[in-house]
């Protein structure tokens, strides 16, 4: 992993102007040469984040990553979040901090941003539906969260809860998931650096449909990990539920990395779709990160602890 | 009273009609405003669109034992024709834009998603239905046989159907609405050929 400085954070609207430019003219010198779906609409990264894209990796375009999402609470459709999530109030915010720690409390997210130093991350996604995209996220470590919250030595596990807010999220008027959505990682997966509690992306506020205002995101594991709208944080001393894996355990482990060789019945887990691309690339261990995660894992039969 | 003639001078209309669709799509497609993976959408609308017009088949067939609606019948070789139209459309964006020809990918994908080894049964068992679709072929297989080779229409639609609830993650609903309509016009179909003659819908 690279070390990133805080000073290196852009704002949002210096993200957006330096993108149009590129992407002005990439457009123009390909307009007449491709078929515009085949146009990948992100052009060249923003050189700041040169030294965080992996090789062969280029920045999905703002417009991708925020109207393309898996968020059942505004509906089952990819653009349902980005088309129905305009009721949702993610101000003001407070986080409840449960289970085995010193004390329970309720933070407000305000309260916690003020103890932190927002960082920019860039790190790919690669959902359990085979396809994926490169975001540039800003966050803190998840570890600092736990840091704050002091859970006791008996902790083994954290369980995340979205919350539950069905007049102002429509996907949860109907029971397609048993609400709230909930979800984990064992201590050891949750400090570890690479874990992120992220507040926005591209510079900008994380949008309703991108979990506002507060969610997780774990890139070695397959998306739905990652969850949105995050409101309490529960300590727990064995294994906790998760909604995918509650649902259909032979389709959703608990651990649920991304994995090359482990295939999900319905879709291959050898190859993805980044979003922007026509042909399709391998998927890689542990979405990339197997350098950094591999030893969180290693004796486990991961065709079992999938 | 739905005379045949109505019925055969509006085919070119009807046709048009069912295609419209697919130039939408494919234009959409080509636009860039299938949203930002549009192989996936196209897939899925093409395959939507197969089965909704296999089951309007069915519809077809059902209302047409009713003696005023009879001449309906005329439709069916047509909407079925244009139903394999749009699963080859399907099955090309698979192969060609999913995939891109990687053969053997697609065959172990074939072999190991069950979703899409049901998916492709019924492409398969769609194929004698299209080649037997001719007037000559009625002929030629006497209608008695010809008849029967057709009635495998039920299973490529619940394969269609198996297909779609498979892929599906969460809230069935959809797949199993399909389900519910064709049970029901199978068994609308026993009763008539062994409880009723031909009688009128009122």
């Amino acid at each position: 992993m690279k070390k990133i400085f805080s000073s290196e954070i852009t704002p949002y609207s210096s993200y957006i102007n330096r993108r149009k430019f590129i992407q002005s003219t990439a457009a123009f010198s390909i307009a007449f040469s491709l078929p515009s779906v085949l146009q990948a609409s992100h052009g060249e990264s923003p050189t700041k984040f040169d030294h965080q894209l992996d090789e062969g990796d280029k920045l999905n375009s703002f417009q991708e990553i925020t109207t393309y999402n898996n968020f059942y609470e505004f509906g089952m459709g990819k653009s349902d979040p980005s088309e129905k999530s305009s009721k949702f109030k993610p101000k003001p915010w407070s986080i409840n901090i449960e289970g085995l720690v010193n004390k329970p409390f309720t933070l407000n997210l305000e309260d916690l941003l003020s103890k932190v130093t927002i960082e920019d991350r860039v790190y790919r996604l690669r959902c359990v539906e085979a396809w994926s995209m490169v975001i540039p996220w800003q966050g803190f470590p998840l570890s600092k969260l736990i840091e704050i919250a002091s859970p006791l030595d008996t902790a083994k596990f954290v369980q995340f809860e979205t919350t539950y807010r069905p007049e102002e999220m429509p996907g949860q008027k109907k029971r397609i998931l048993p609400w709230p959505y909930v979800e984990g990682l064992r201590m050891d997966e949750a400090m570890h650096p690479l874990a992120l509690l992220s507040t926005g992306l591209y510079g900008h506020e994380l949008l309703n449909q991108n979990g506002a205002p507060l969610r997780l995101v774990v890139p070695w594991k397959y998306g739905f990990k990652s969850i949105k709208s995050i409101e309490s944080i529960r300590f727990v001393d064995r294994q906790p539920d998760a909604t995918w894996s509650m649902l259909a355990p032979r389709e959703y482990g608990f651990y649920s990395n991304v994995n090359n060789t482990v295939h999900h019945p319905r879709w291959t887990q050898a190859t993805e779709r980044r979003i922007g691309e026509f042909l399709r690339r391998p998927t890689l261990m542990y979405n990339g990160y197997e350098e950094e995660v591999a030893h969180l894992y290693k004796n486990m039969d991961l065709n079992l602890l999938y | 009273m739905i005379s045949s003639r109505a019925i055969n001078k509006s085919k070119p209309l009807i046709l048009l009609l069912l295609l419209l669709p697919s130039f939408i799509w494919i234009g959409m497609f080509i636009n860039g405003s299938l949203g930002v993976n549009p192989i996936d959408i196209l897939m899925d609308e093409l395959g939507e669109m197969t089965l909704r017009l296999l089951v309007l088949v069915l519809v077809i067939s059902s209302l047409s034992q009713y003696s005023n609606l009879r001449s309906l019948q005329n439709l069916r070789r047509m909407i079925g024709l244009v139903a394999f139209y749009y699963v080859s459309l399907h099955l090309i964006s698979y192969v060609f834009l999913d995939h891109f020809f990687n053969f053997s990918f697609i065959l172990k994908d074939i072999l190991k998603r069950p979703f899409i080894t049901f998916g492709f049964m019924g492409f398969i068992l769609l194929l004698p239905l299209v080649f037997t679709s001719t007037n000559n072929m009625v002929k030629k297989l006497t209608f008695k046989v010809w008849k029967k080779i057709h009635y495998l229409i039920y299973l490529v639609i619940l394969l269609g159907i198996f297909h779609f609830y498979l892929l599906t993650k969460a809230d069935k609903t959809e797949p199993l609405i399909y389900l519910g309509i064709v049970i029901i016009l199978f068994f609308l179909r026993i009763y008539n050929k062994f409880f009723s003659r031909r009688v009128a819908l009122r």
